[in-house]
């Protein structure tokens, strides 16, 4: 079974974010960068269906020359091959150039059973690429998959929606995006992380996959990021000390939320 | 004359009050811009909720009604609403970020090859051209997008930040011919979970539990206020990885983003991954005993106390301000 993990390099969910100095895209200085969290459920996923049905498991990442590292922290958990396209700054945020690159890239390493993938990932927060990338490689799609159960030559997957869970089955080669609940991603062991640095990681451009980045962020950009602020701070709400007298608080507070806030 | 086309979702032939949201948006920009407002309905026995879209302001609603679609997959539906958007060639498309709604934005924009901005929580259409802001980086930043030039742009408009308002009209309902689409993804059935009960993601009130509660039993001081409230049950992510509730009512990075109009948070810290997912609410409430705790700094009012002790007193006085 030949499992395919495309994988952002993103900013720490913890990060304080502030906005550069071109005004539409991050400031990057001292940041500290992880695999985004939702890849890890598809990774481990991938790594899991490897060990029990044999096969390969590749990473593609498709970003600046950092989000190598992030590639070799997917390599220290275990899989086969890694692609690091290079690039991604004009087109960031925008879910189809990224798609457009990640489909040429799959398309261009091999053929694959399983393309696994986040359901969202940090920063962008859109939430599209792996509906995305399926269509243009005309396969289906399950989305935010909490159960997966693969069988010959097709899958059953649990997904979430509001208020339960749709029991989807769909034909091989198939994508799914992870959602928590799907598993409990592992860490990487010592030996790993040494194993992982034997494996070579095959770099390639935009221009390698027959695409052109400055044309993806300009004539056919889908949409750009025109500028970045952050969001108003709030000012100082009403609180209420509540210790001594927690009647008399809720009280008061369900007066204020009637009658200021009208929510209620 | 320019168009938006706005999908309207439904779930058991009912249409969801985030299409009626999007819809009523898509009717206050086209107003505005002297642009022309359509609906597209998709389903099987659905025919019937068509009319109704006409007082949101559509001026026309194409239905898909055929048995294959009684259930809801990518591939069939992006078919459908494709034959729409053939039919209308608007300048927009526009849905409501719902589950299905985010799922089949991605796959409908690669098969138009255009592009999706999702989670909008605002809109501005000026000279002709539509730009959104949306939060990113898990709320701690707003982007301003902008569409690229194929057209439509695909917009997933966040639940419960547009105000849905029923203006009157009536519209033209126009039936579309049987679509062809290759459905592989084939739901198979539904399983409900949390016995049917409300929600947070359509919640228009949270109440929230954290790692203040205790154990699990105490979610019933949450699901008290909750009830007294008209609300959903929500929780931080430390309640659900301690197995005290499901992980369907975890708000945050890794469970679900809302913007309710009241969100309470009851013995939650206020860790930045909570946020995320909740601090676009339009009124936050926090109860904490730990007067430093960060939620305080997002909170619009708060009580510093024992939520054991906090929690009856307010469920008692919001059902006698109700009662
Ligand atoms: C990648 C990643 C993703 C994450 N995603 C999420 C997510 O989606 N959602 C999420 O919530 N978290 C998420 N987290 C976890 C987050 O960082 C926090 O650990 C979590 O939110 C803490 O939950 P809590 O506020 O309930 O617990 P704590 O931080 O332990 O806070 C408990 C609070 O209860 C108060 N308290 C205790 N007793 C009482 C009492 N008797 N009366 C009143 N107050 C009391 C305390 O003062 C304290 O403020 C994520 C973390 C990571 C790294
Ligand atoms: N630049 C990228 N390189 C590789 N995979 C990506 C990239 N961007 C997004 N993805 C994948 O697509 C998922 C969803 O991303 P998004 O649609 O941007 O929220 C992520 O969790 C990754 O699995």
């Amino acid at each position: 079974m030949n499992l395919c993990v495309l994988t952002a390099h993103v900013p720490d969910t913890a990060s304080v974010i502030k906005v550069g100095a071109a005004g539409n895209r991050i400031d990057e200085t001292g940041l500290k960068w992880i695999i985004s969290p939702y890849d890890e459920y598809a990774m481990e996923e991938a790594l899991k269906l490897k060990e029990a049905r044999g096969g390969t498991v590749t990473y593609i990442t498709y970003g600046p020359a950092r989000a190598e590292a992030g590639l070799r922290e997917c390599l220290a958990r275990g899989g086969d091959a890694a692609v690091h396209v290079k690039g991604g700054e004009a087109t960031f945020g925008d879910a189809l150039a990224v798609a457009r690159v990640l489909a040429a890239a799959v398309r261009k390493t091999g053929t694959f059973d399983l393309i696994l993938v986040g359901v969202k990932g940090v920063g962008s927060d859109n939430g599209l690429v792996g509906a995305m990338v399926a269509e243009l490689l005309d396969i289906p799609h399950v989305a935010g998959v909490t159960k997966l159960e693969v069988g010959e030559g097709s899958l059953t997957a649990h997904r979430e929606i509001e208020g339960g869970a749709e029991v989807v089955t769909a034909p091989l080669p198939c994508c799914i995006t992870a959602q928590k609940g799907l598993n409990e991603p592992r860490y990487p062991s010592l030996k790993g992380i040494m194993a992982a640095k034997k494996i070579p990681i095959q770099a390639l451009s935009v221009a390698d996959l027959g695409l052109d980045e400055g044309t993806l962020a300009g004539a056919e950009a889908g949409c750009r990021w025109r500028a970045l602020s952050l969001p108003p701070a709030k000012s100082g709400g009403t609180i209420i000390p509540g210790e001594e007298d927690p009647a008399g608080a809720a009280r008061q507070l369900a007066t204020l939320l009637r009658e200021q806030a009208k929510a209620i | 004359m320019a168009c938006i086309l706005t999908f309207v979702e439904q779930r058991d032939g009912k249409v969801r009050k985030g299409s009626l949201e999007a819809l009523s948006e898509a009717k206050r920009l086209a107003t505005a811009a002297g642009w022309d407002v359509c609906a597209v309905l998709v389903g099987s026995g659905i025919e019937g909720e068509a009319t109704a879209l006409g007082s949101y302001g559509a001026s026309a609603v194409y239905v898909v009604d055929e048995e294959r679609f009684a259930r809801y997959s990518a591939e069939g539906y992006a078919a459908a609403v494709r034959a729409a958007v053939e039919r209308c060639q608007p300048e927009a498309l526009f849905l409501s970020a719902t589950a299905l709604g985010r799922d089949l934005s991605g796959r409908l924009a690669a098969r138009l090859l255009v592009g999706c901005i999702p989670d909008v929580t605002a809109l501005k259409l000026a000279d002709g051209k539509l730009e959104a802001v949306r939060p990113v980086y898990s709320g701690k930043a707003l982007a301003t997008v902008e569409p690229g030039g194929a057209k439509p742009v695909v917009f997933t408009l966040r639940p419960n930040v547009f105000a849905a308002e029923a203006v009157g009209g009536t519209a033209r309902i126009e039936k579309l011919p049987a679509i062809p689409a290759d459905i592989r993804a084939v739901v198979r059935e539904i399983v409900a979970t949390g016995g049917g009960e409300l929600d947070v993601a359509e919640a228009d009130i949270i109440v929230s539990g954290g790692r203040g509660l205790k154990g699990p039993e105490n979610f019933a001081l949450i699901k008290a206020l909750a009830d007294a409230l008209g609300g959903a049950v929500g929780a931080s992510r430390a309640a659900v990885d301690a197995g005290w509730i499901d992980h369907a009512h975890q708000v945050g990075q890794t469970g679900k983003v809302v913007s309710p109009s009241l969100y309470v948070a009851c013995g939650i810290s206020g860790a930045i991954q909570h946020l995320a997912g909740m601090s676009s609410s339009k009124i936050i409430v926090a109860i904490n005993k730990d007067p430093e705790a960060p939620i305080f700094k997002v909170a619009d009012y708060g009580i510093v106390g024992d939520l054991f002790q906090v929690l009856p007193a307010l469920t008692e006085e919001i059902k006698k301000l109700k009662s």
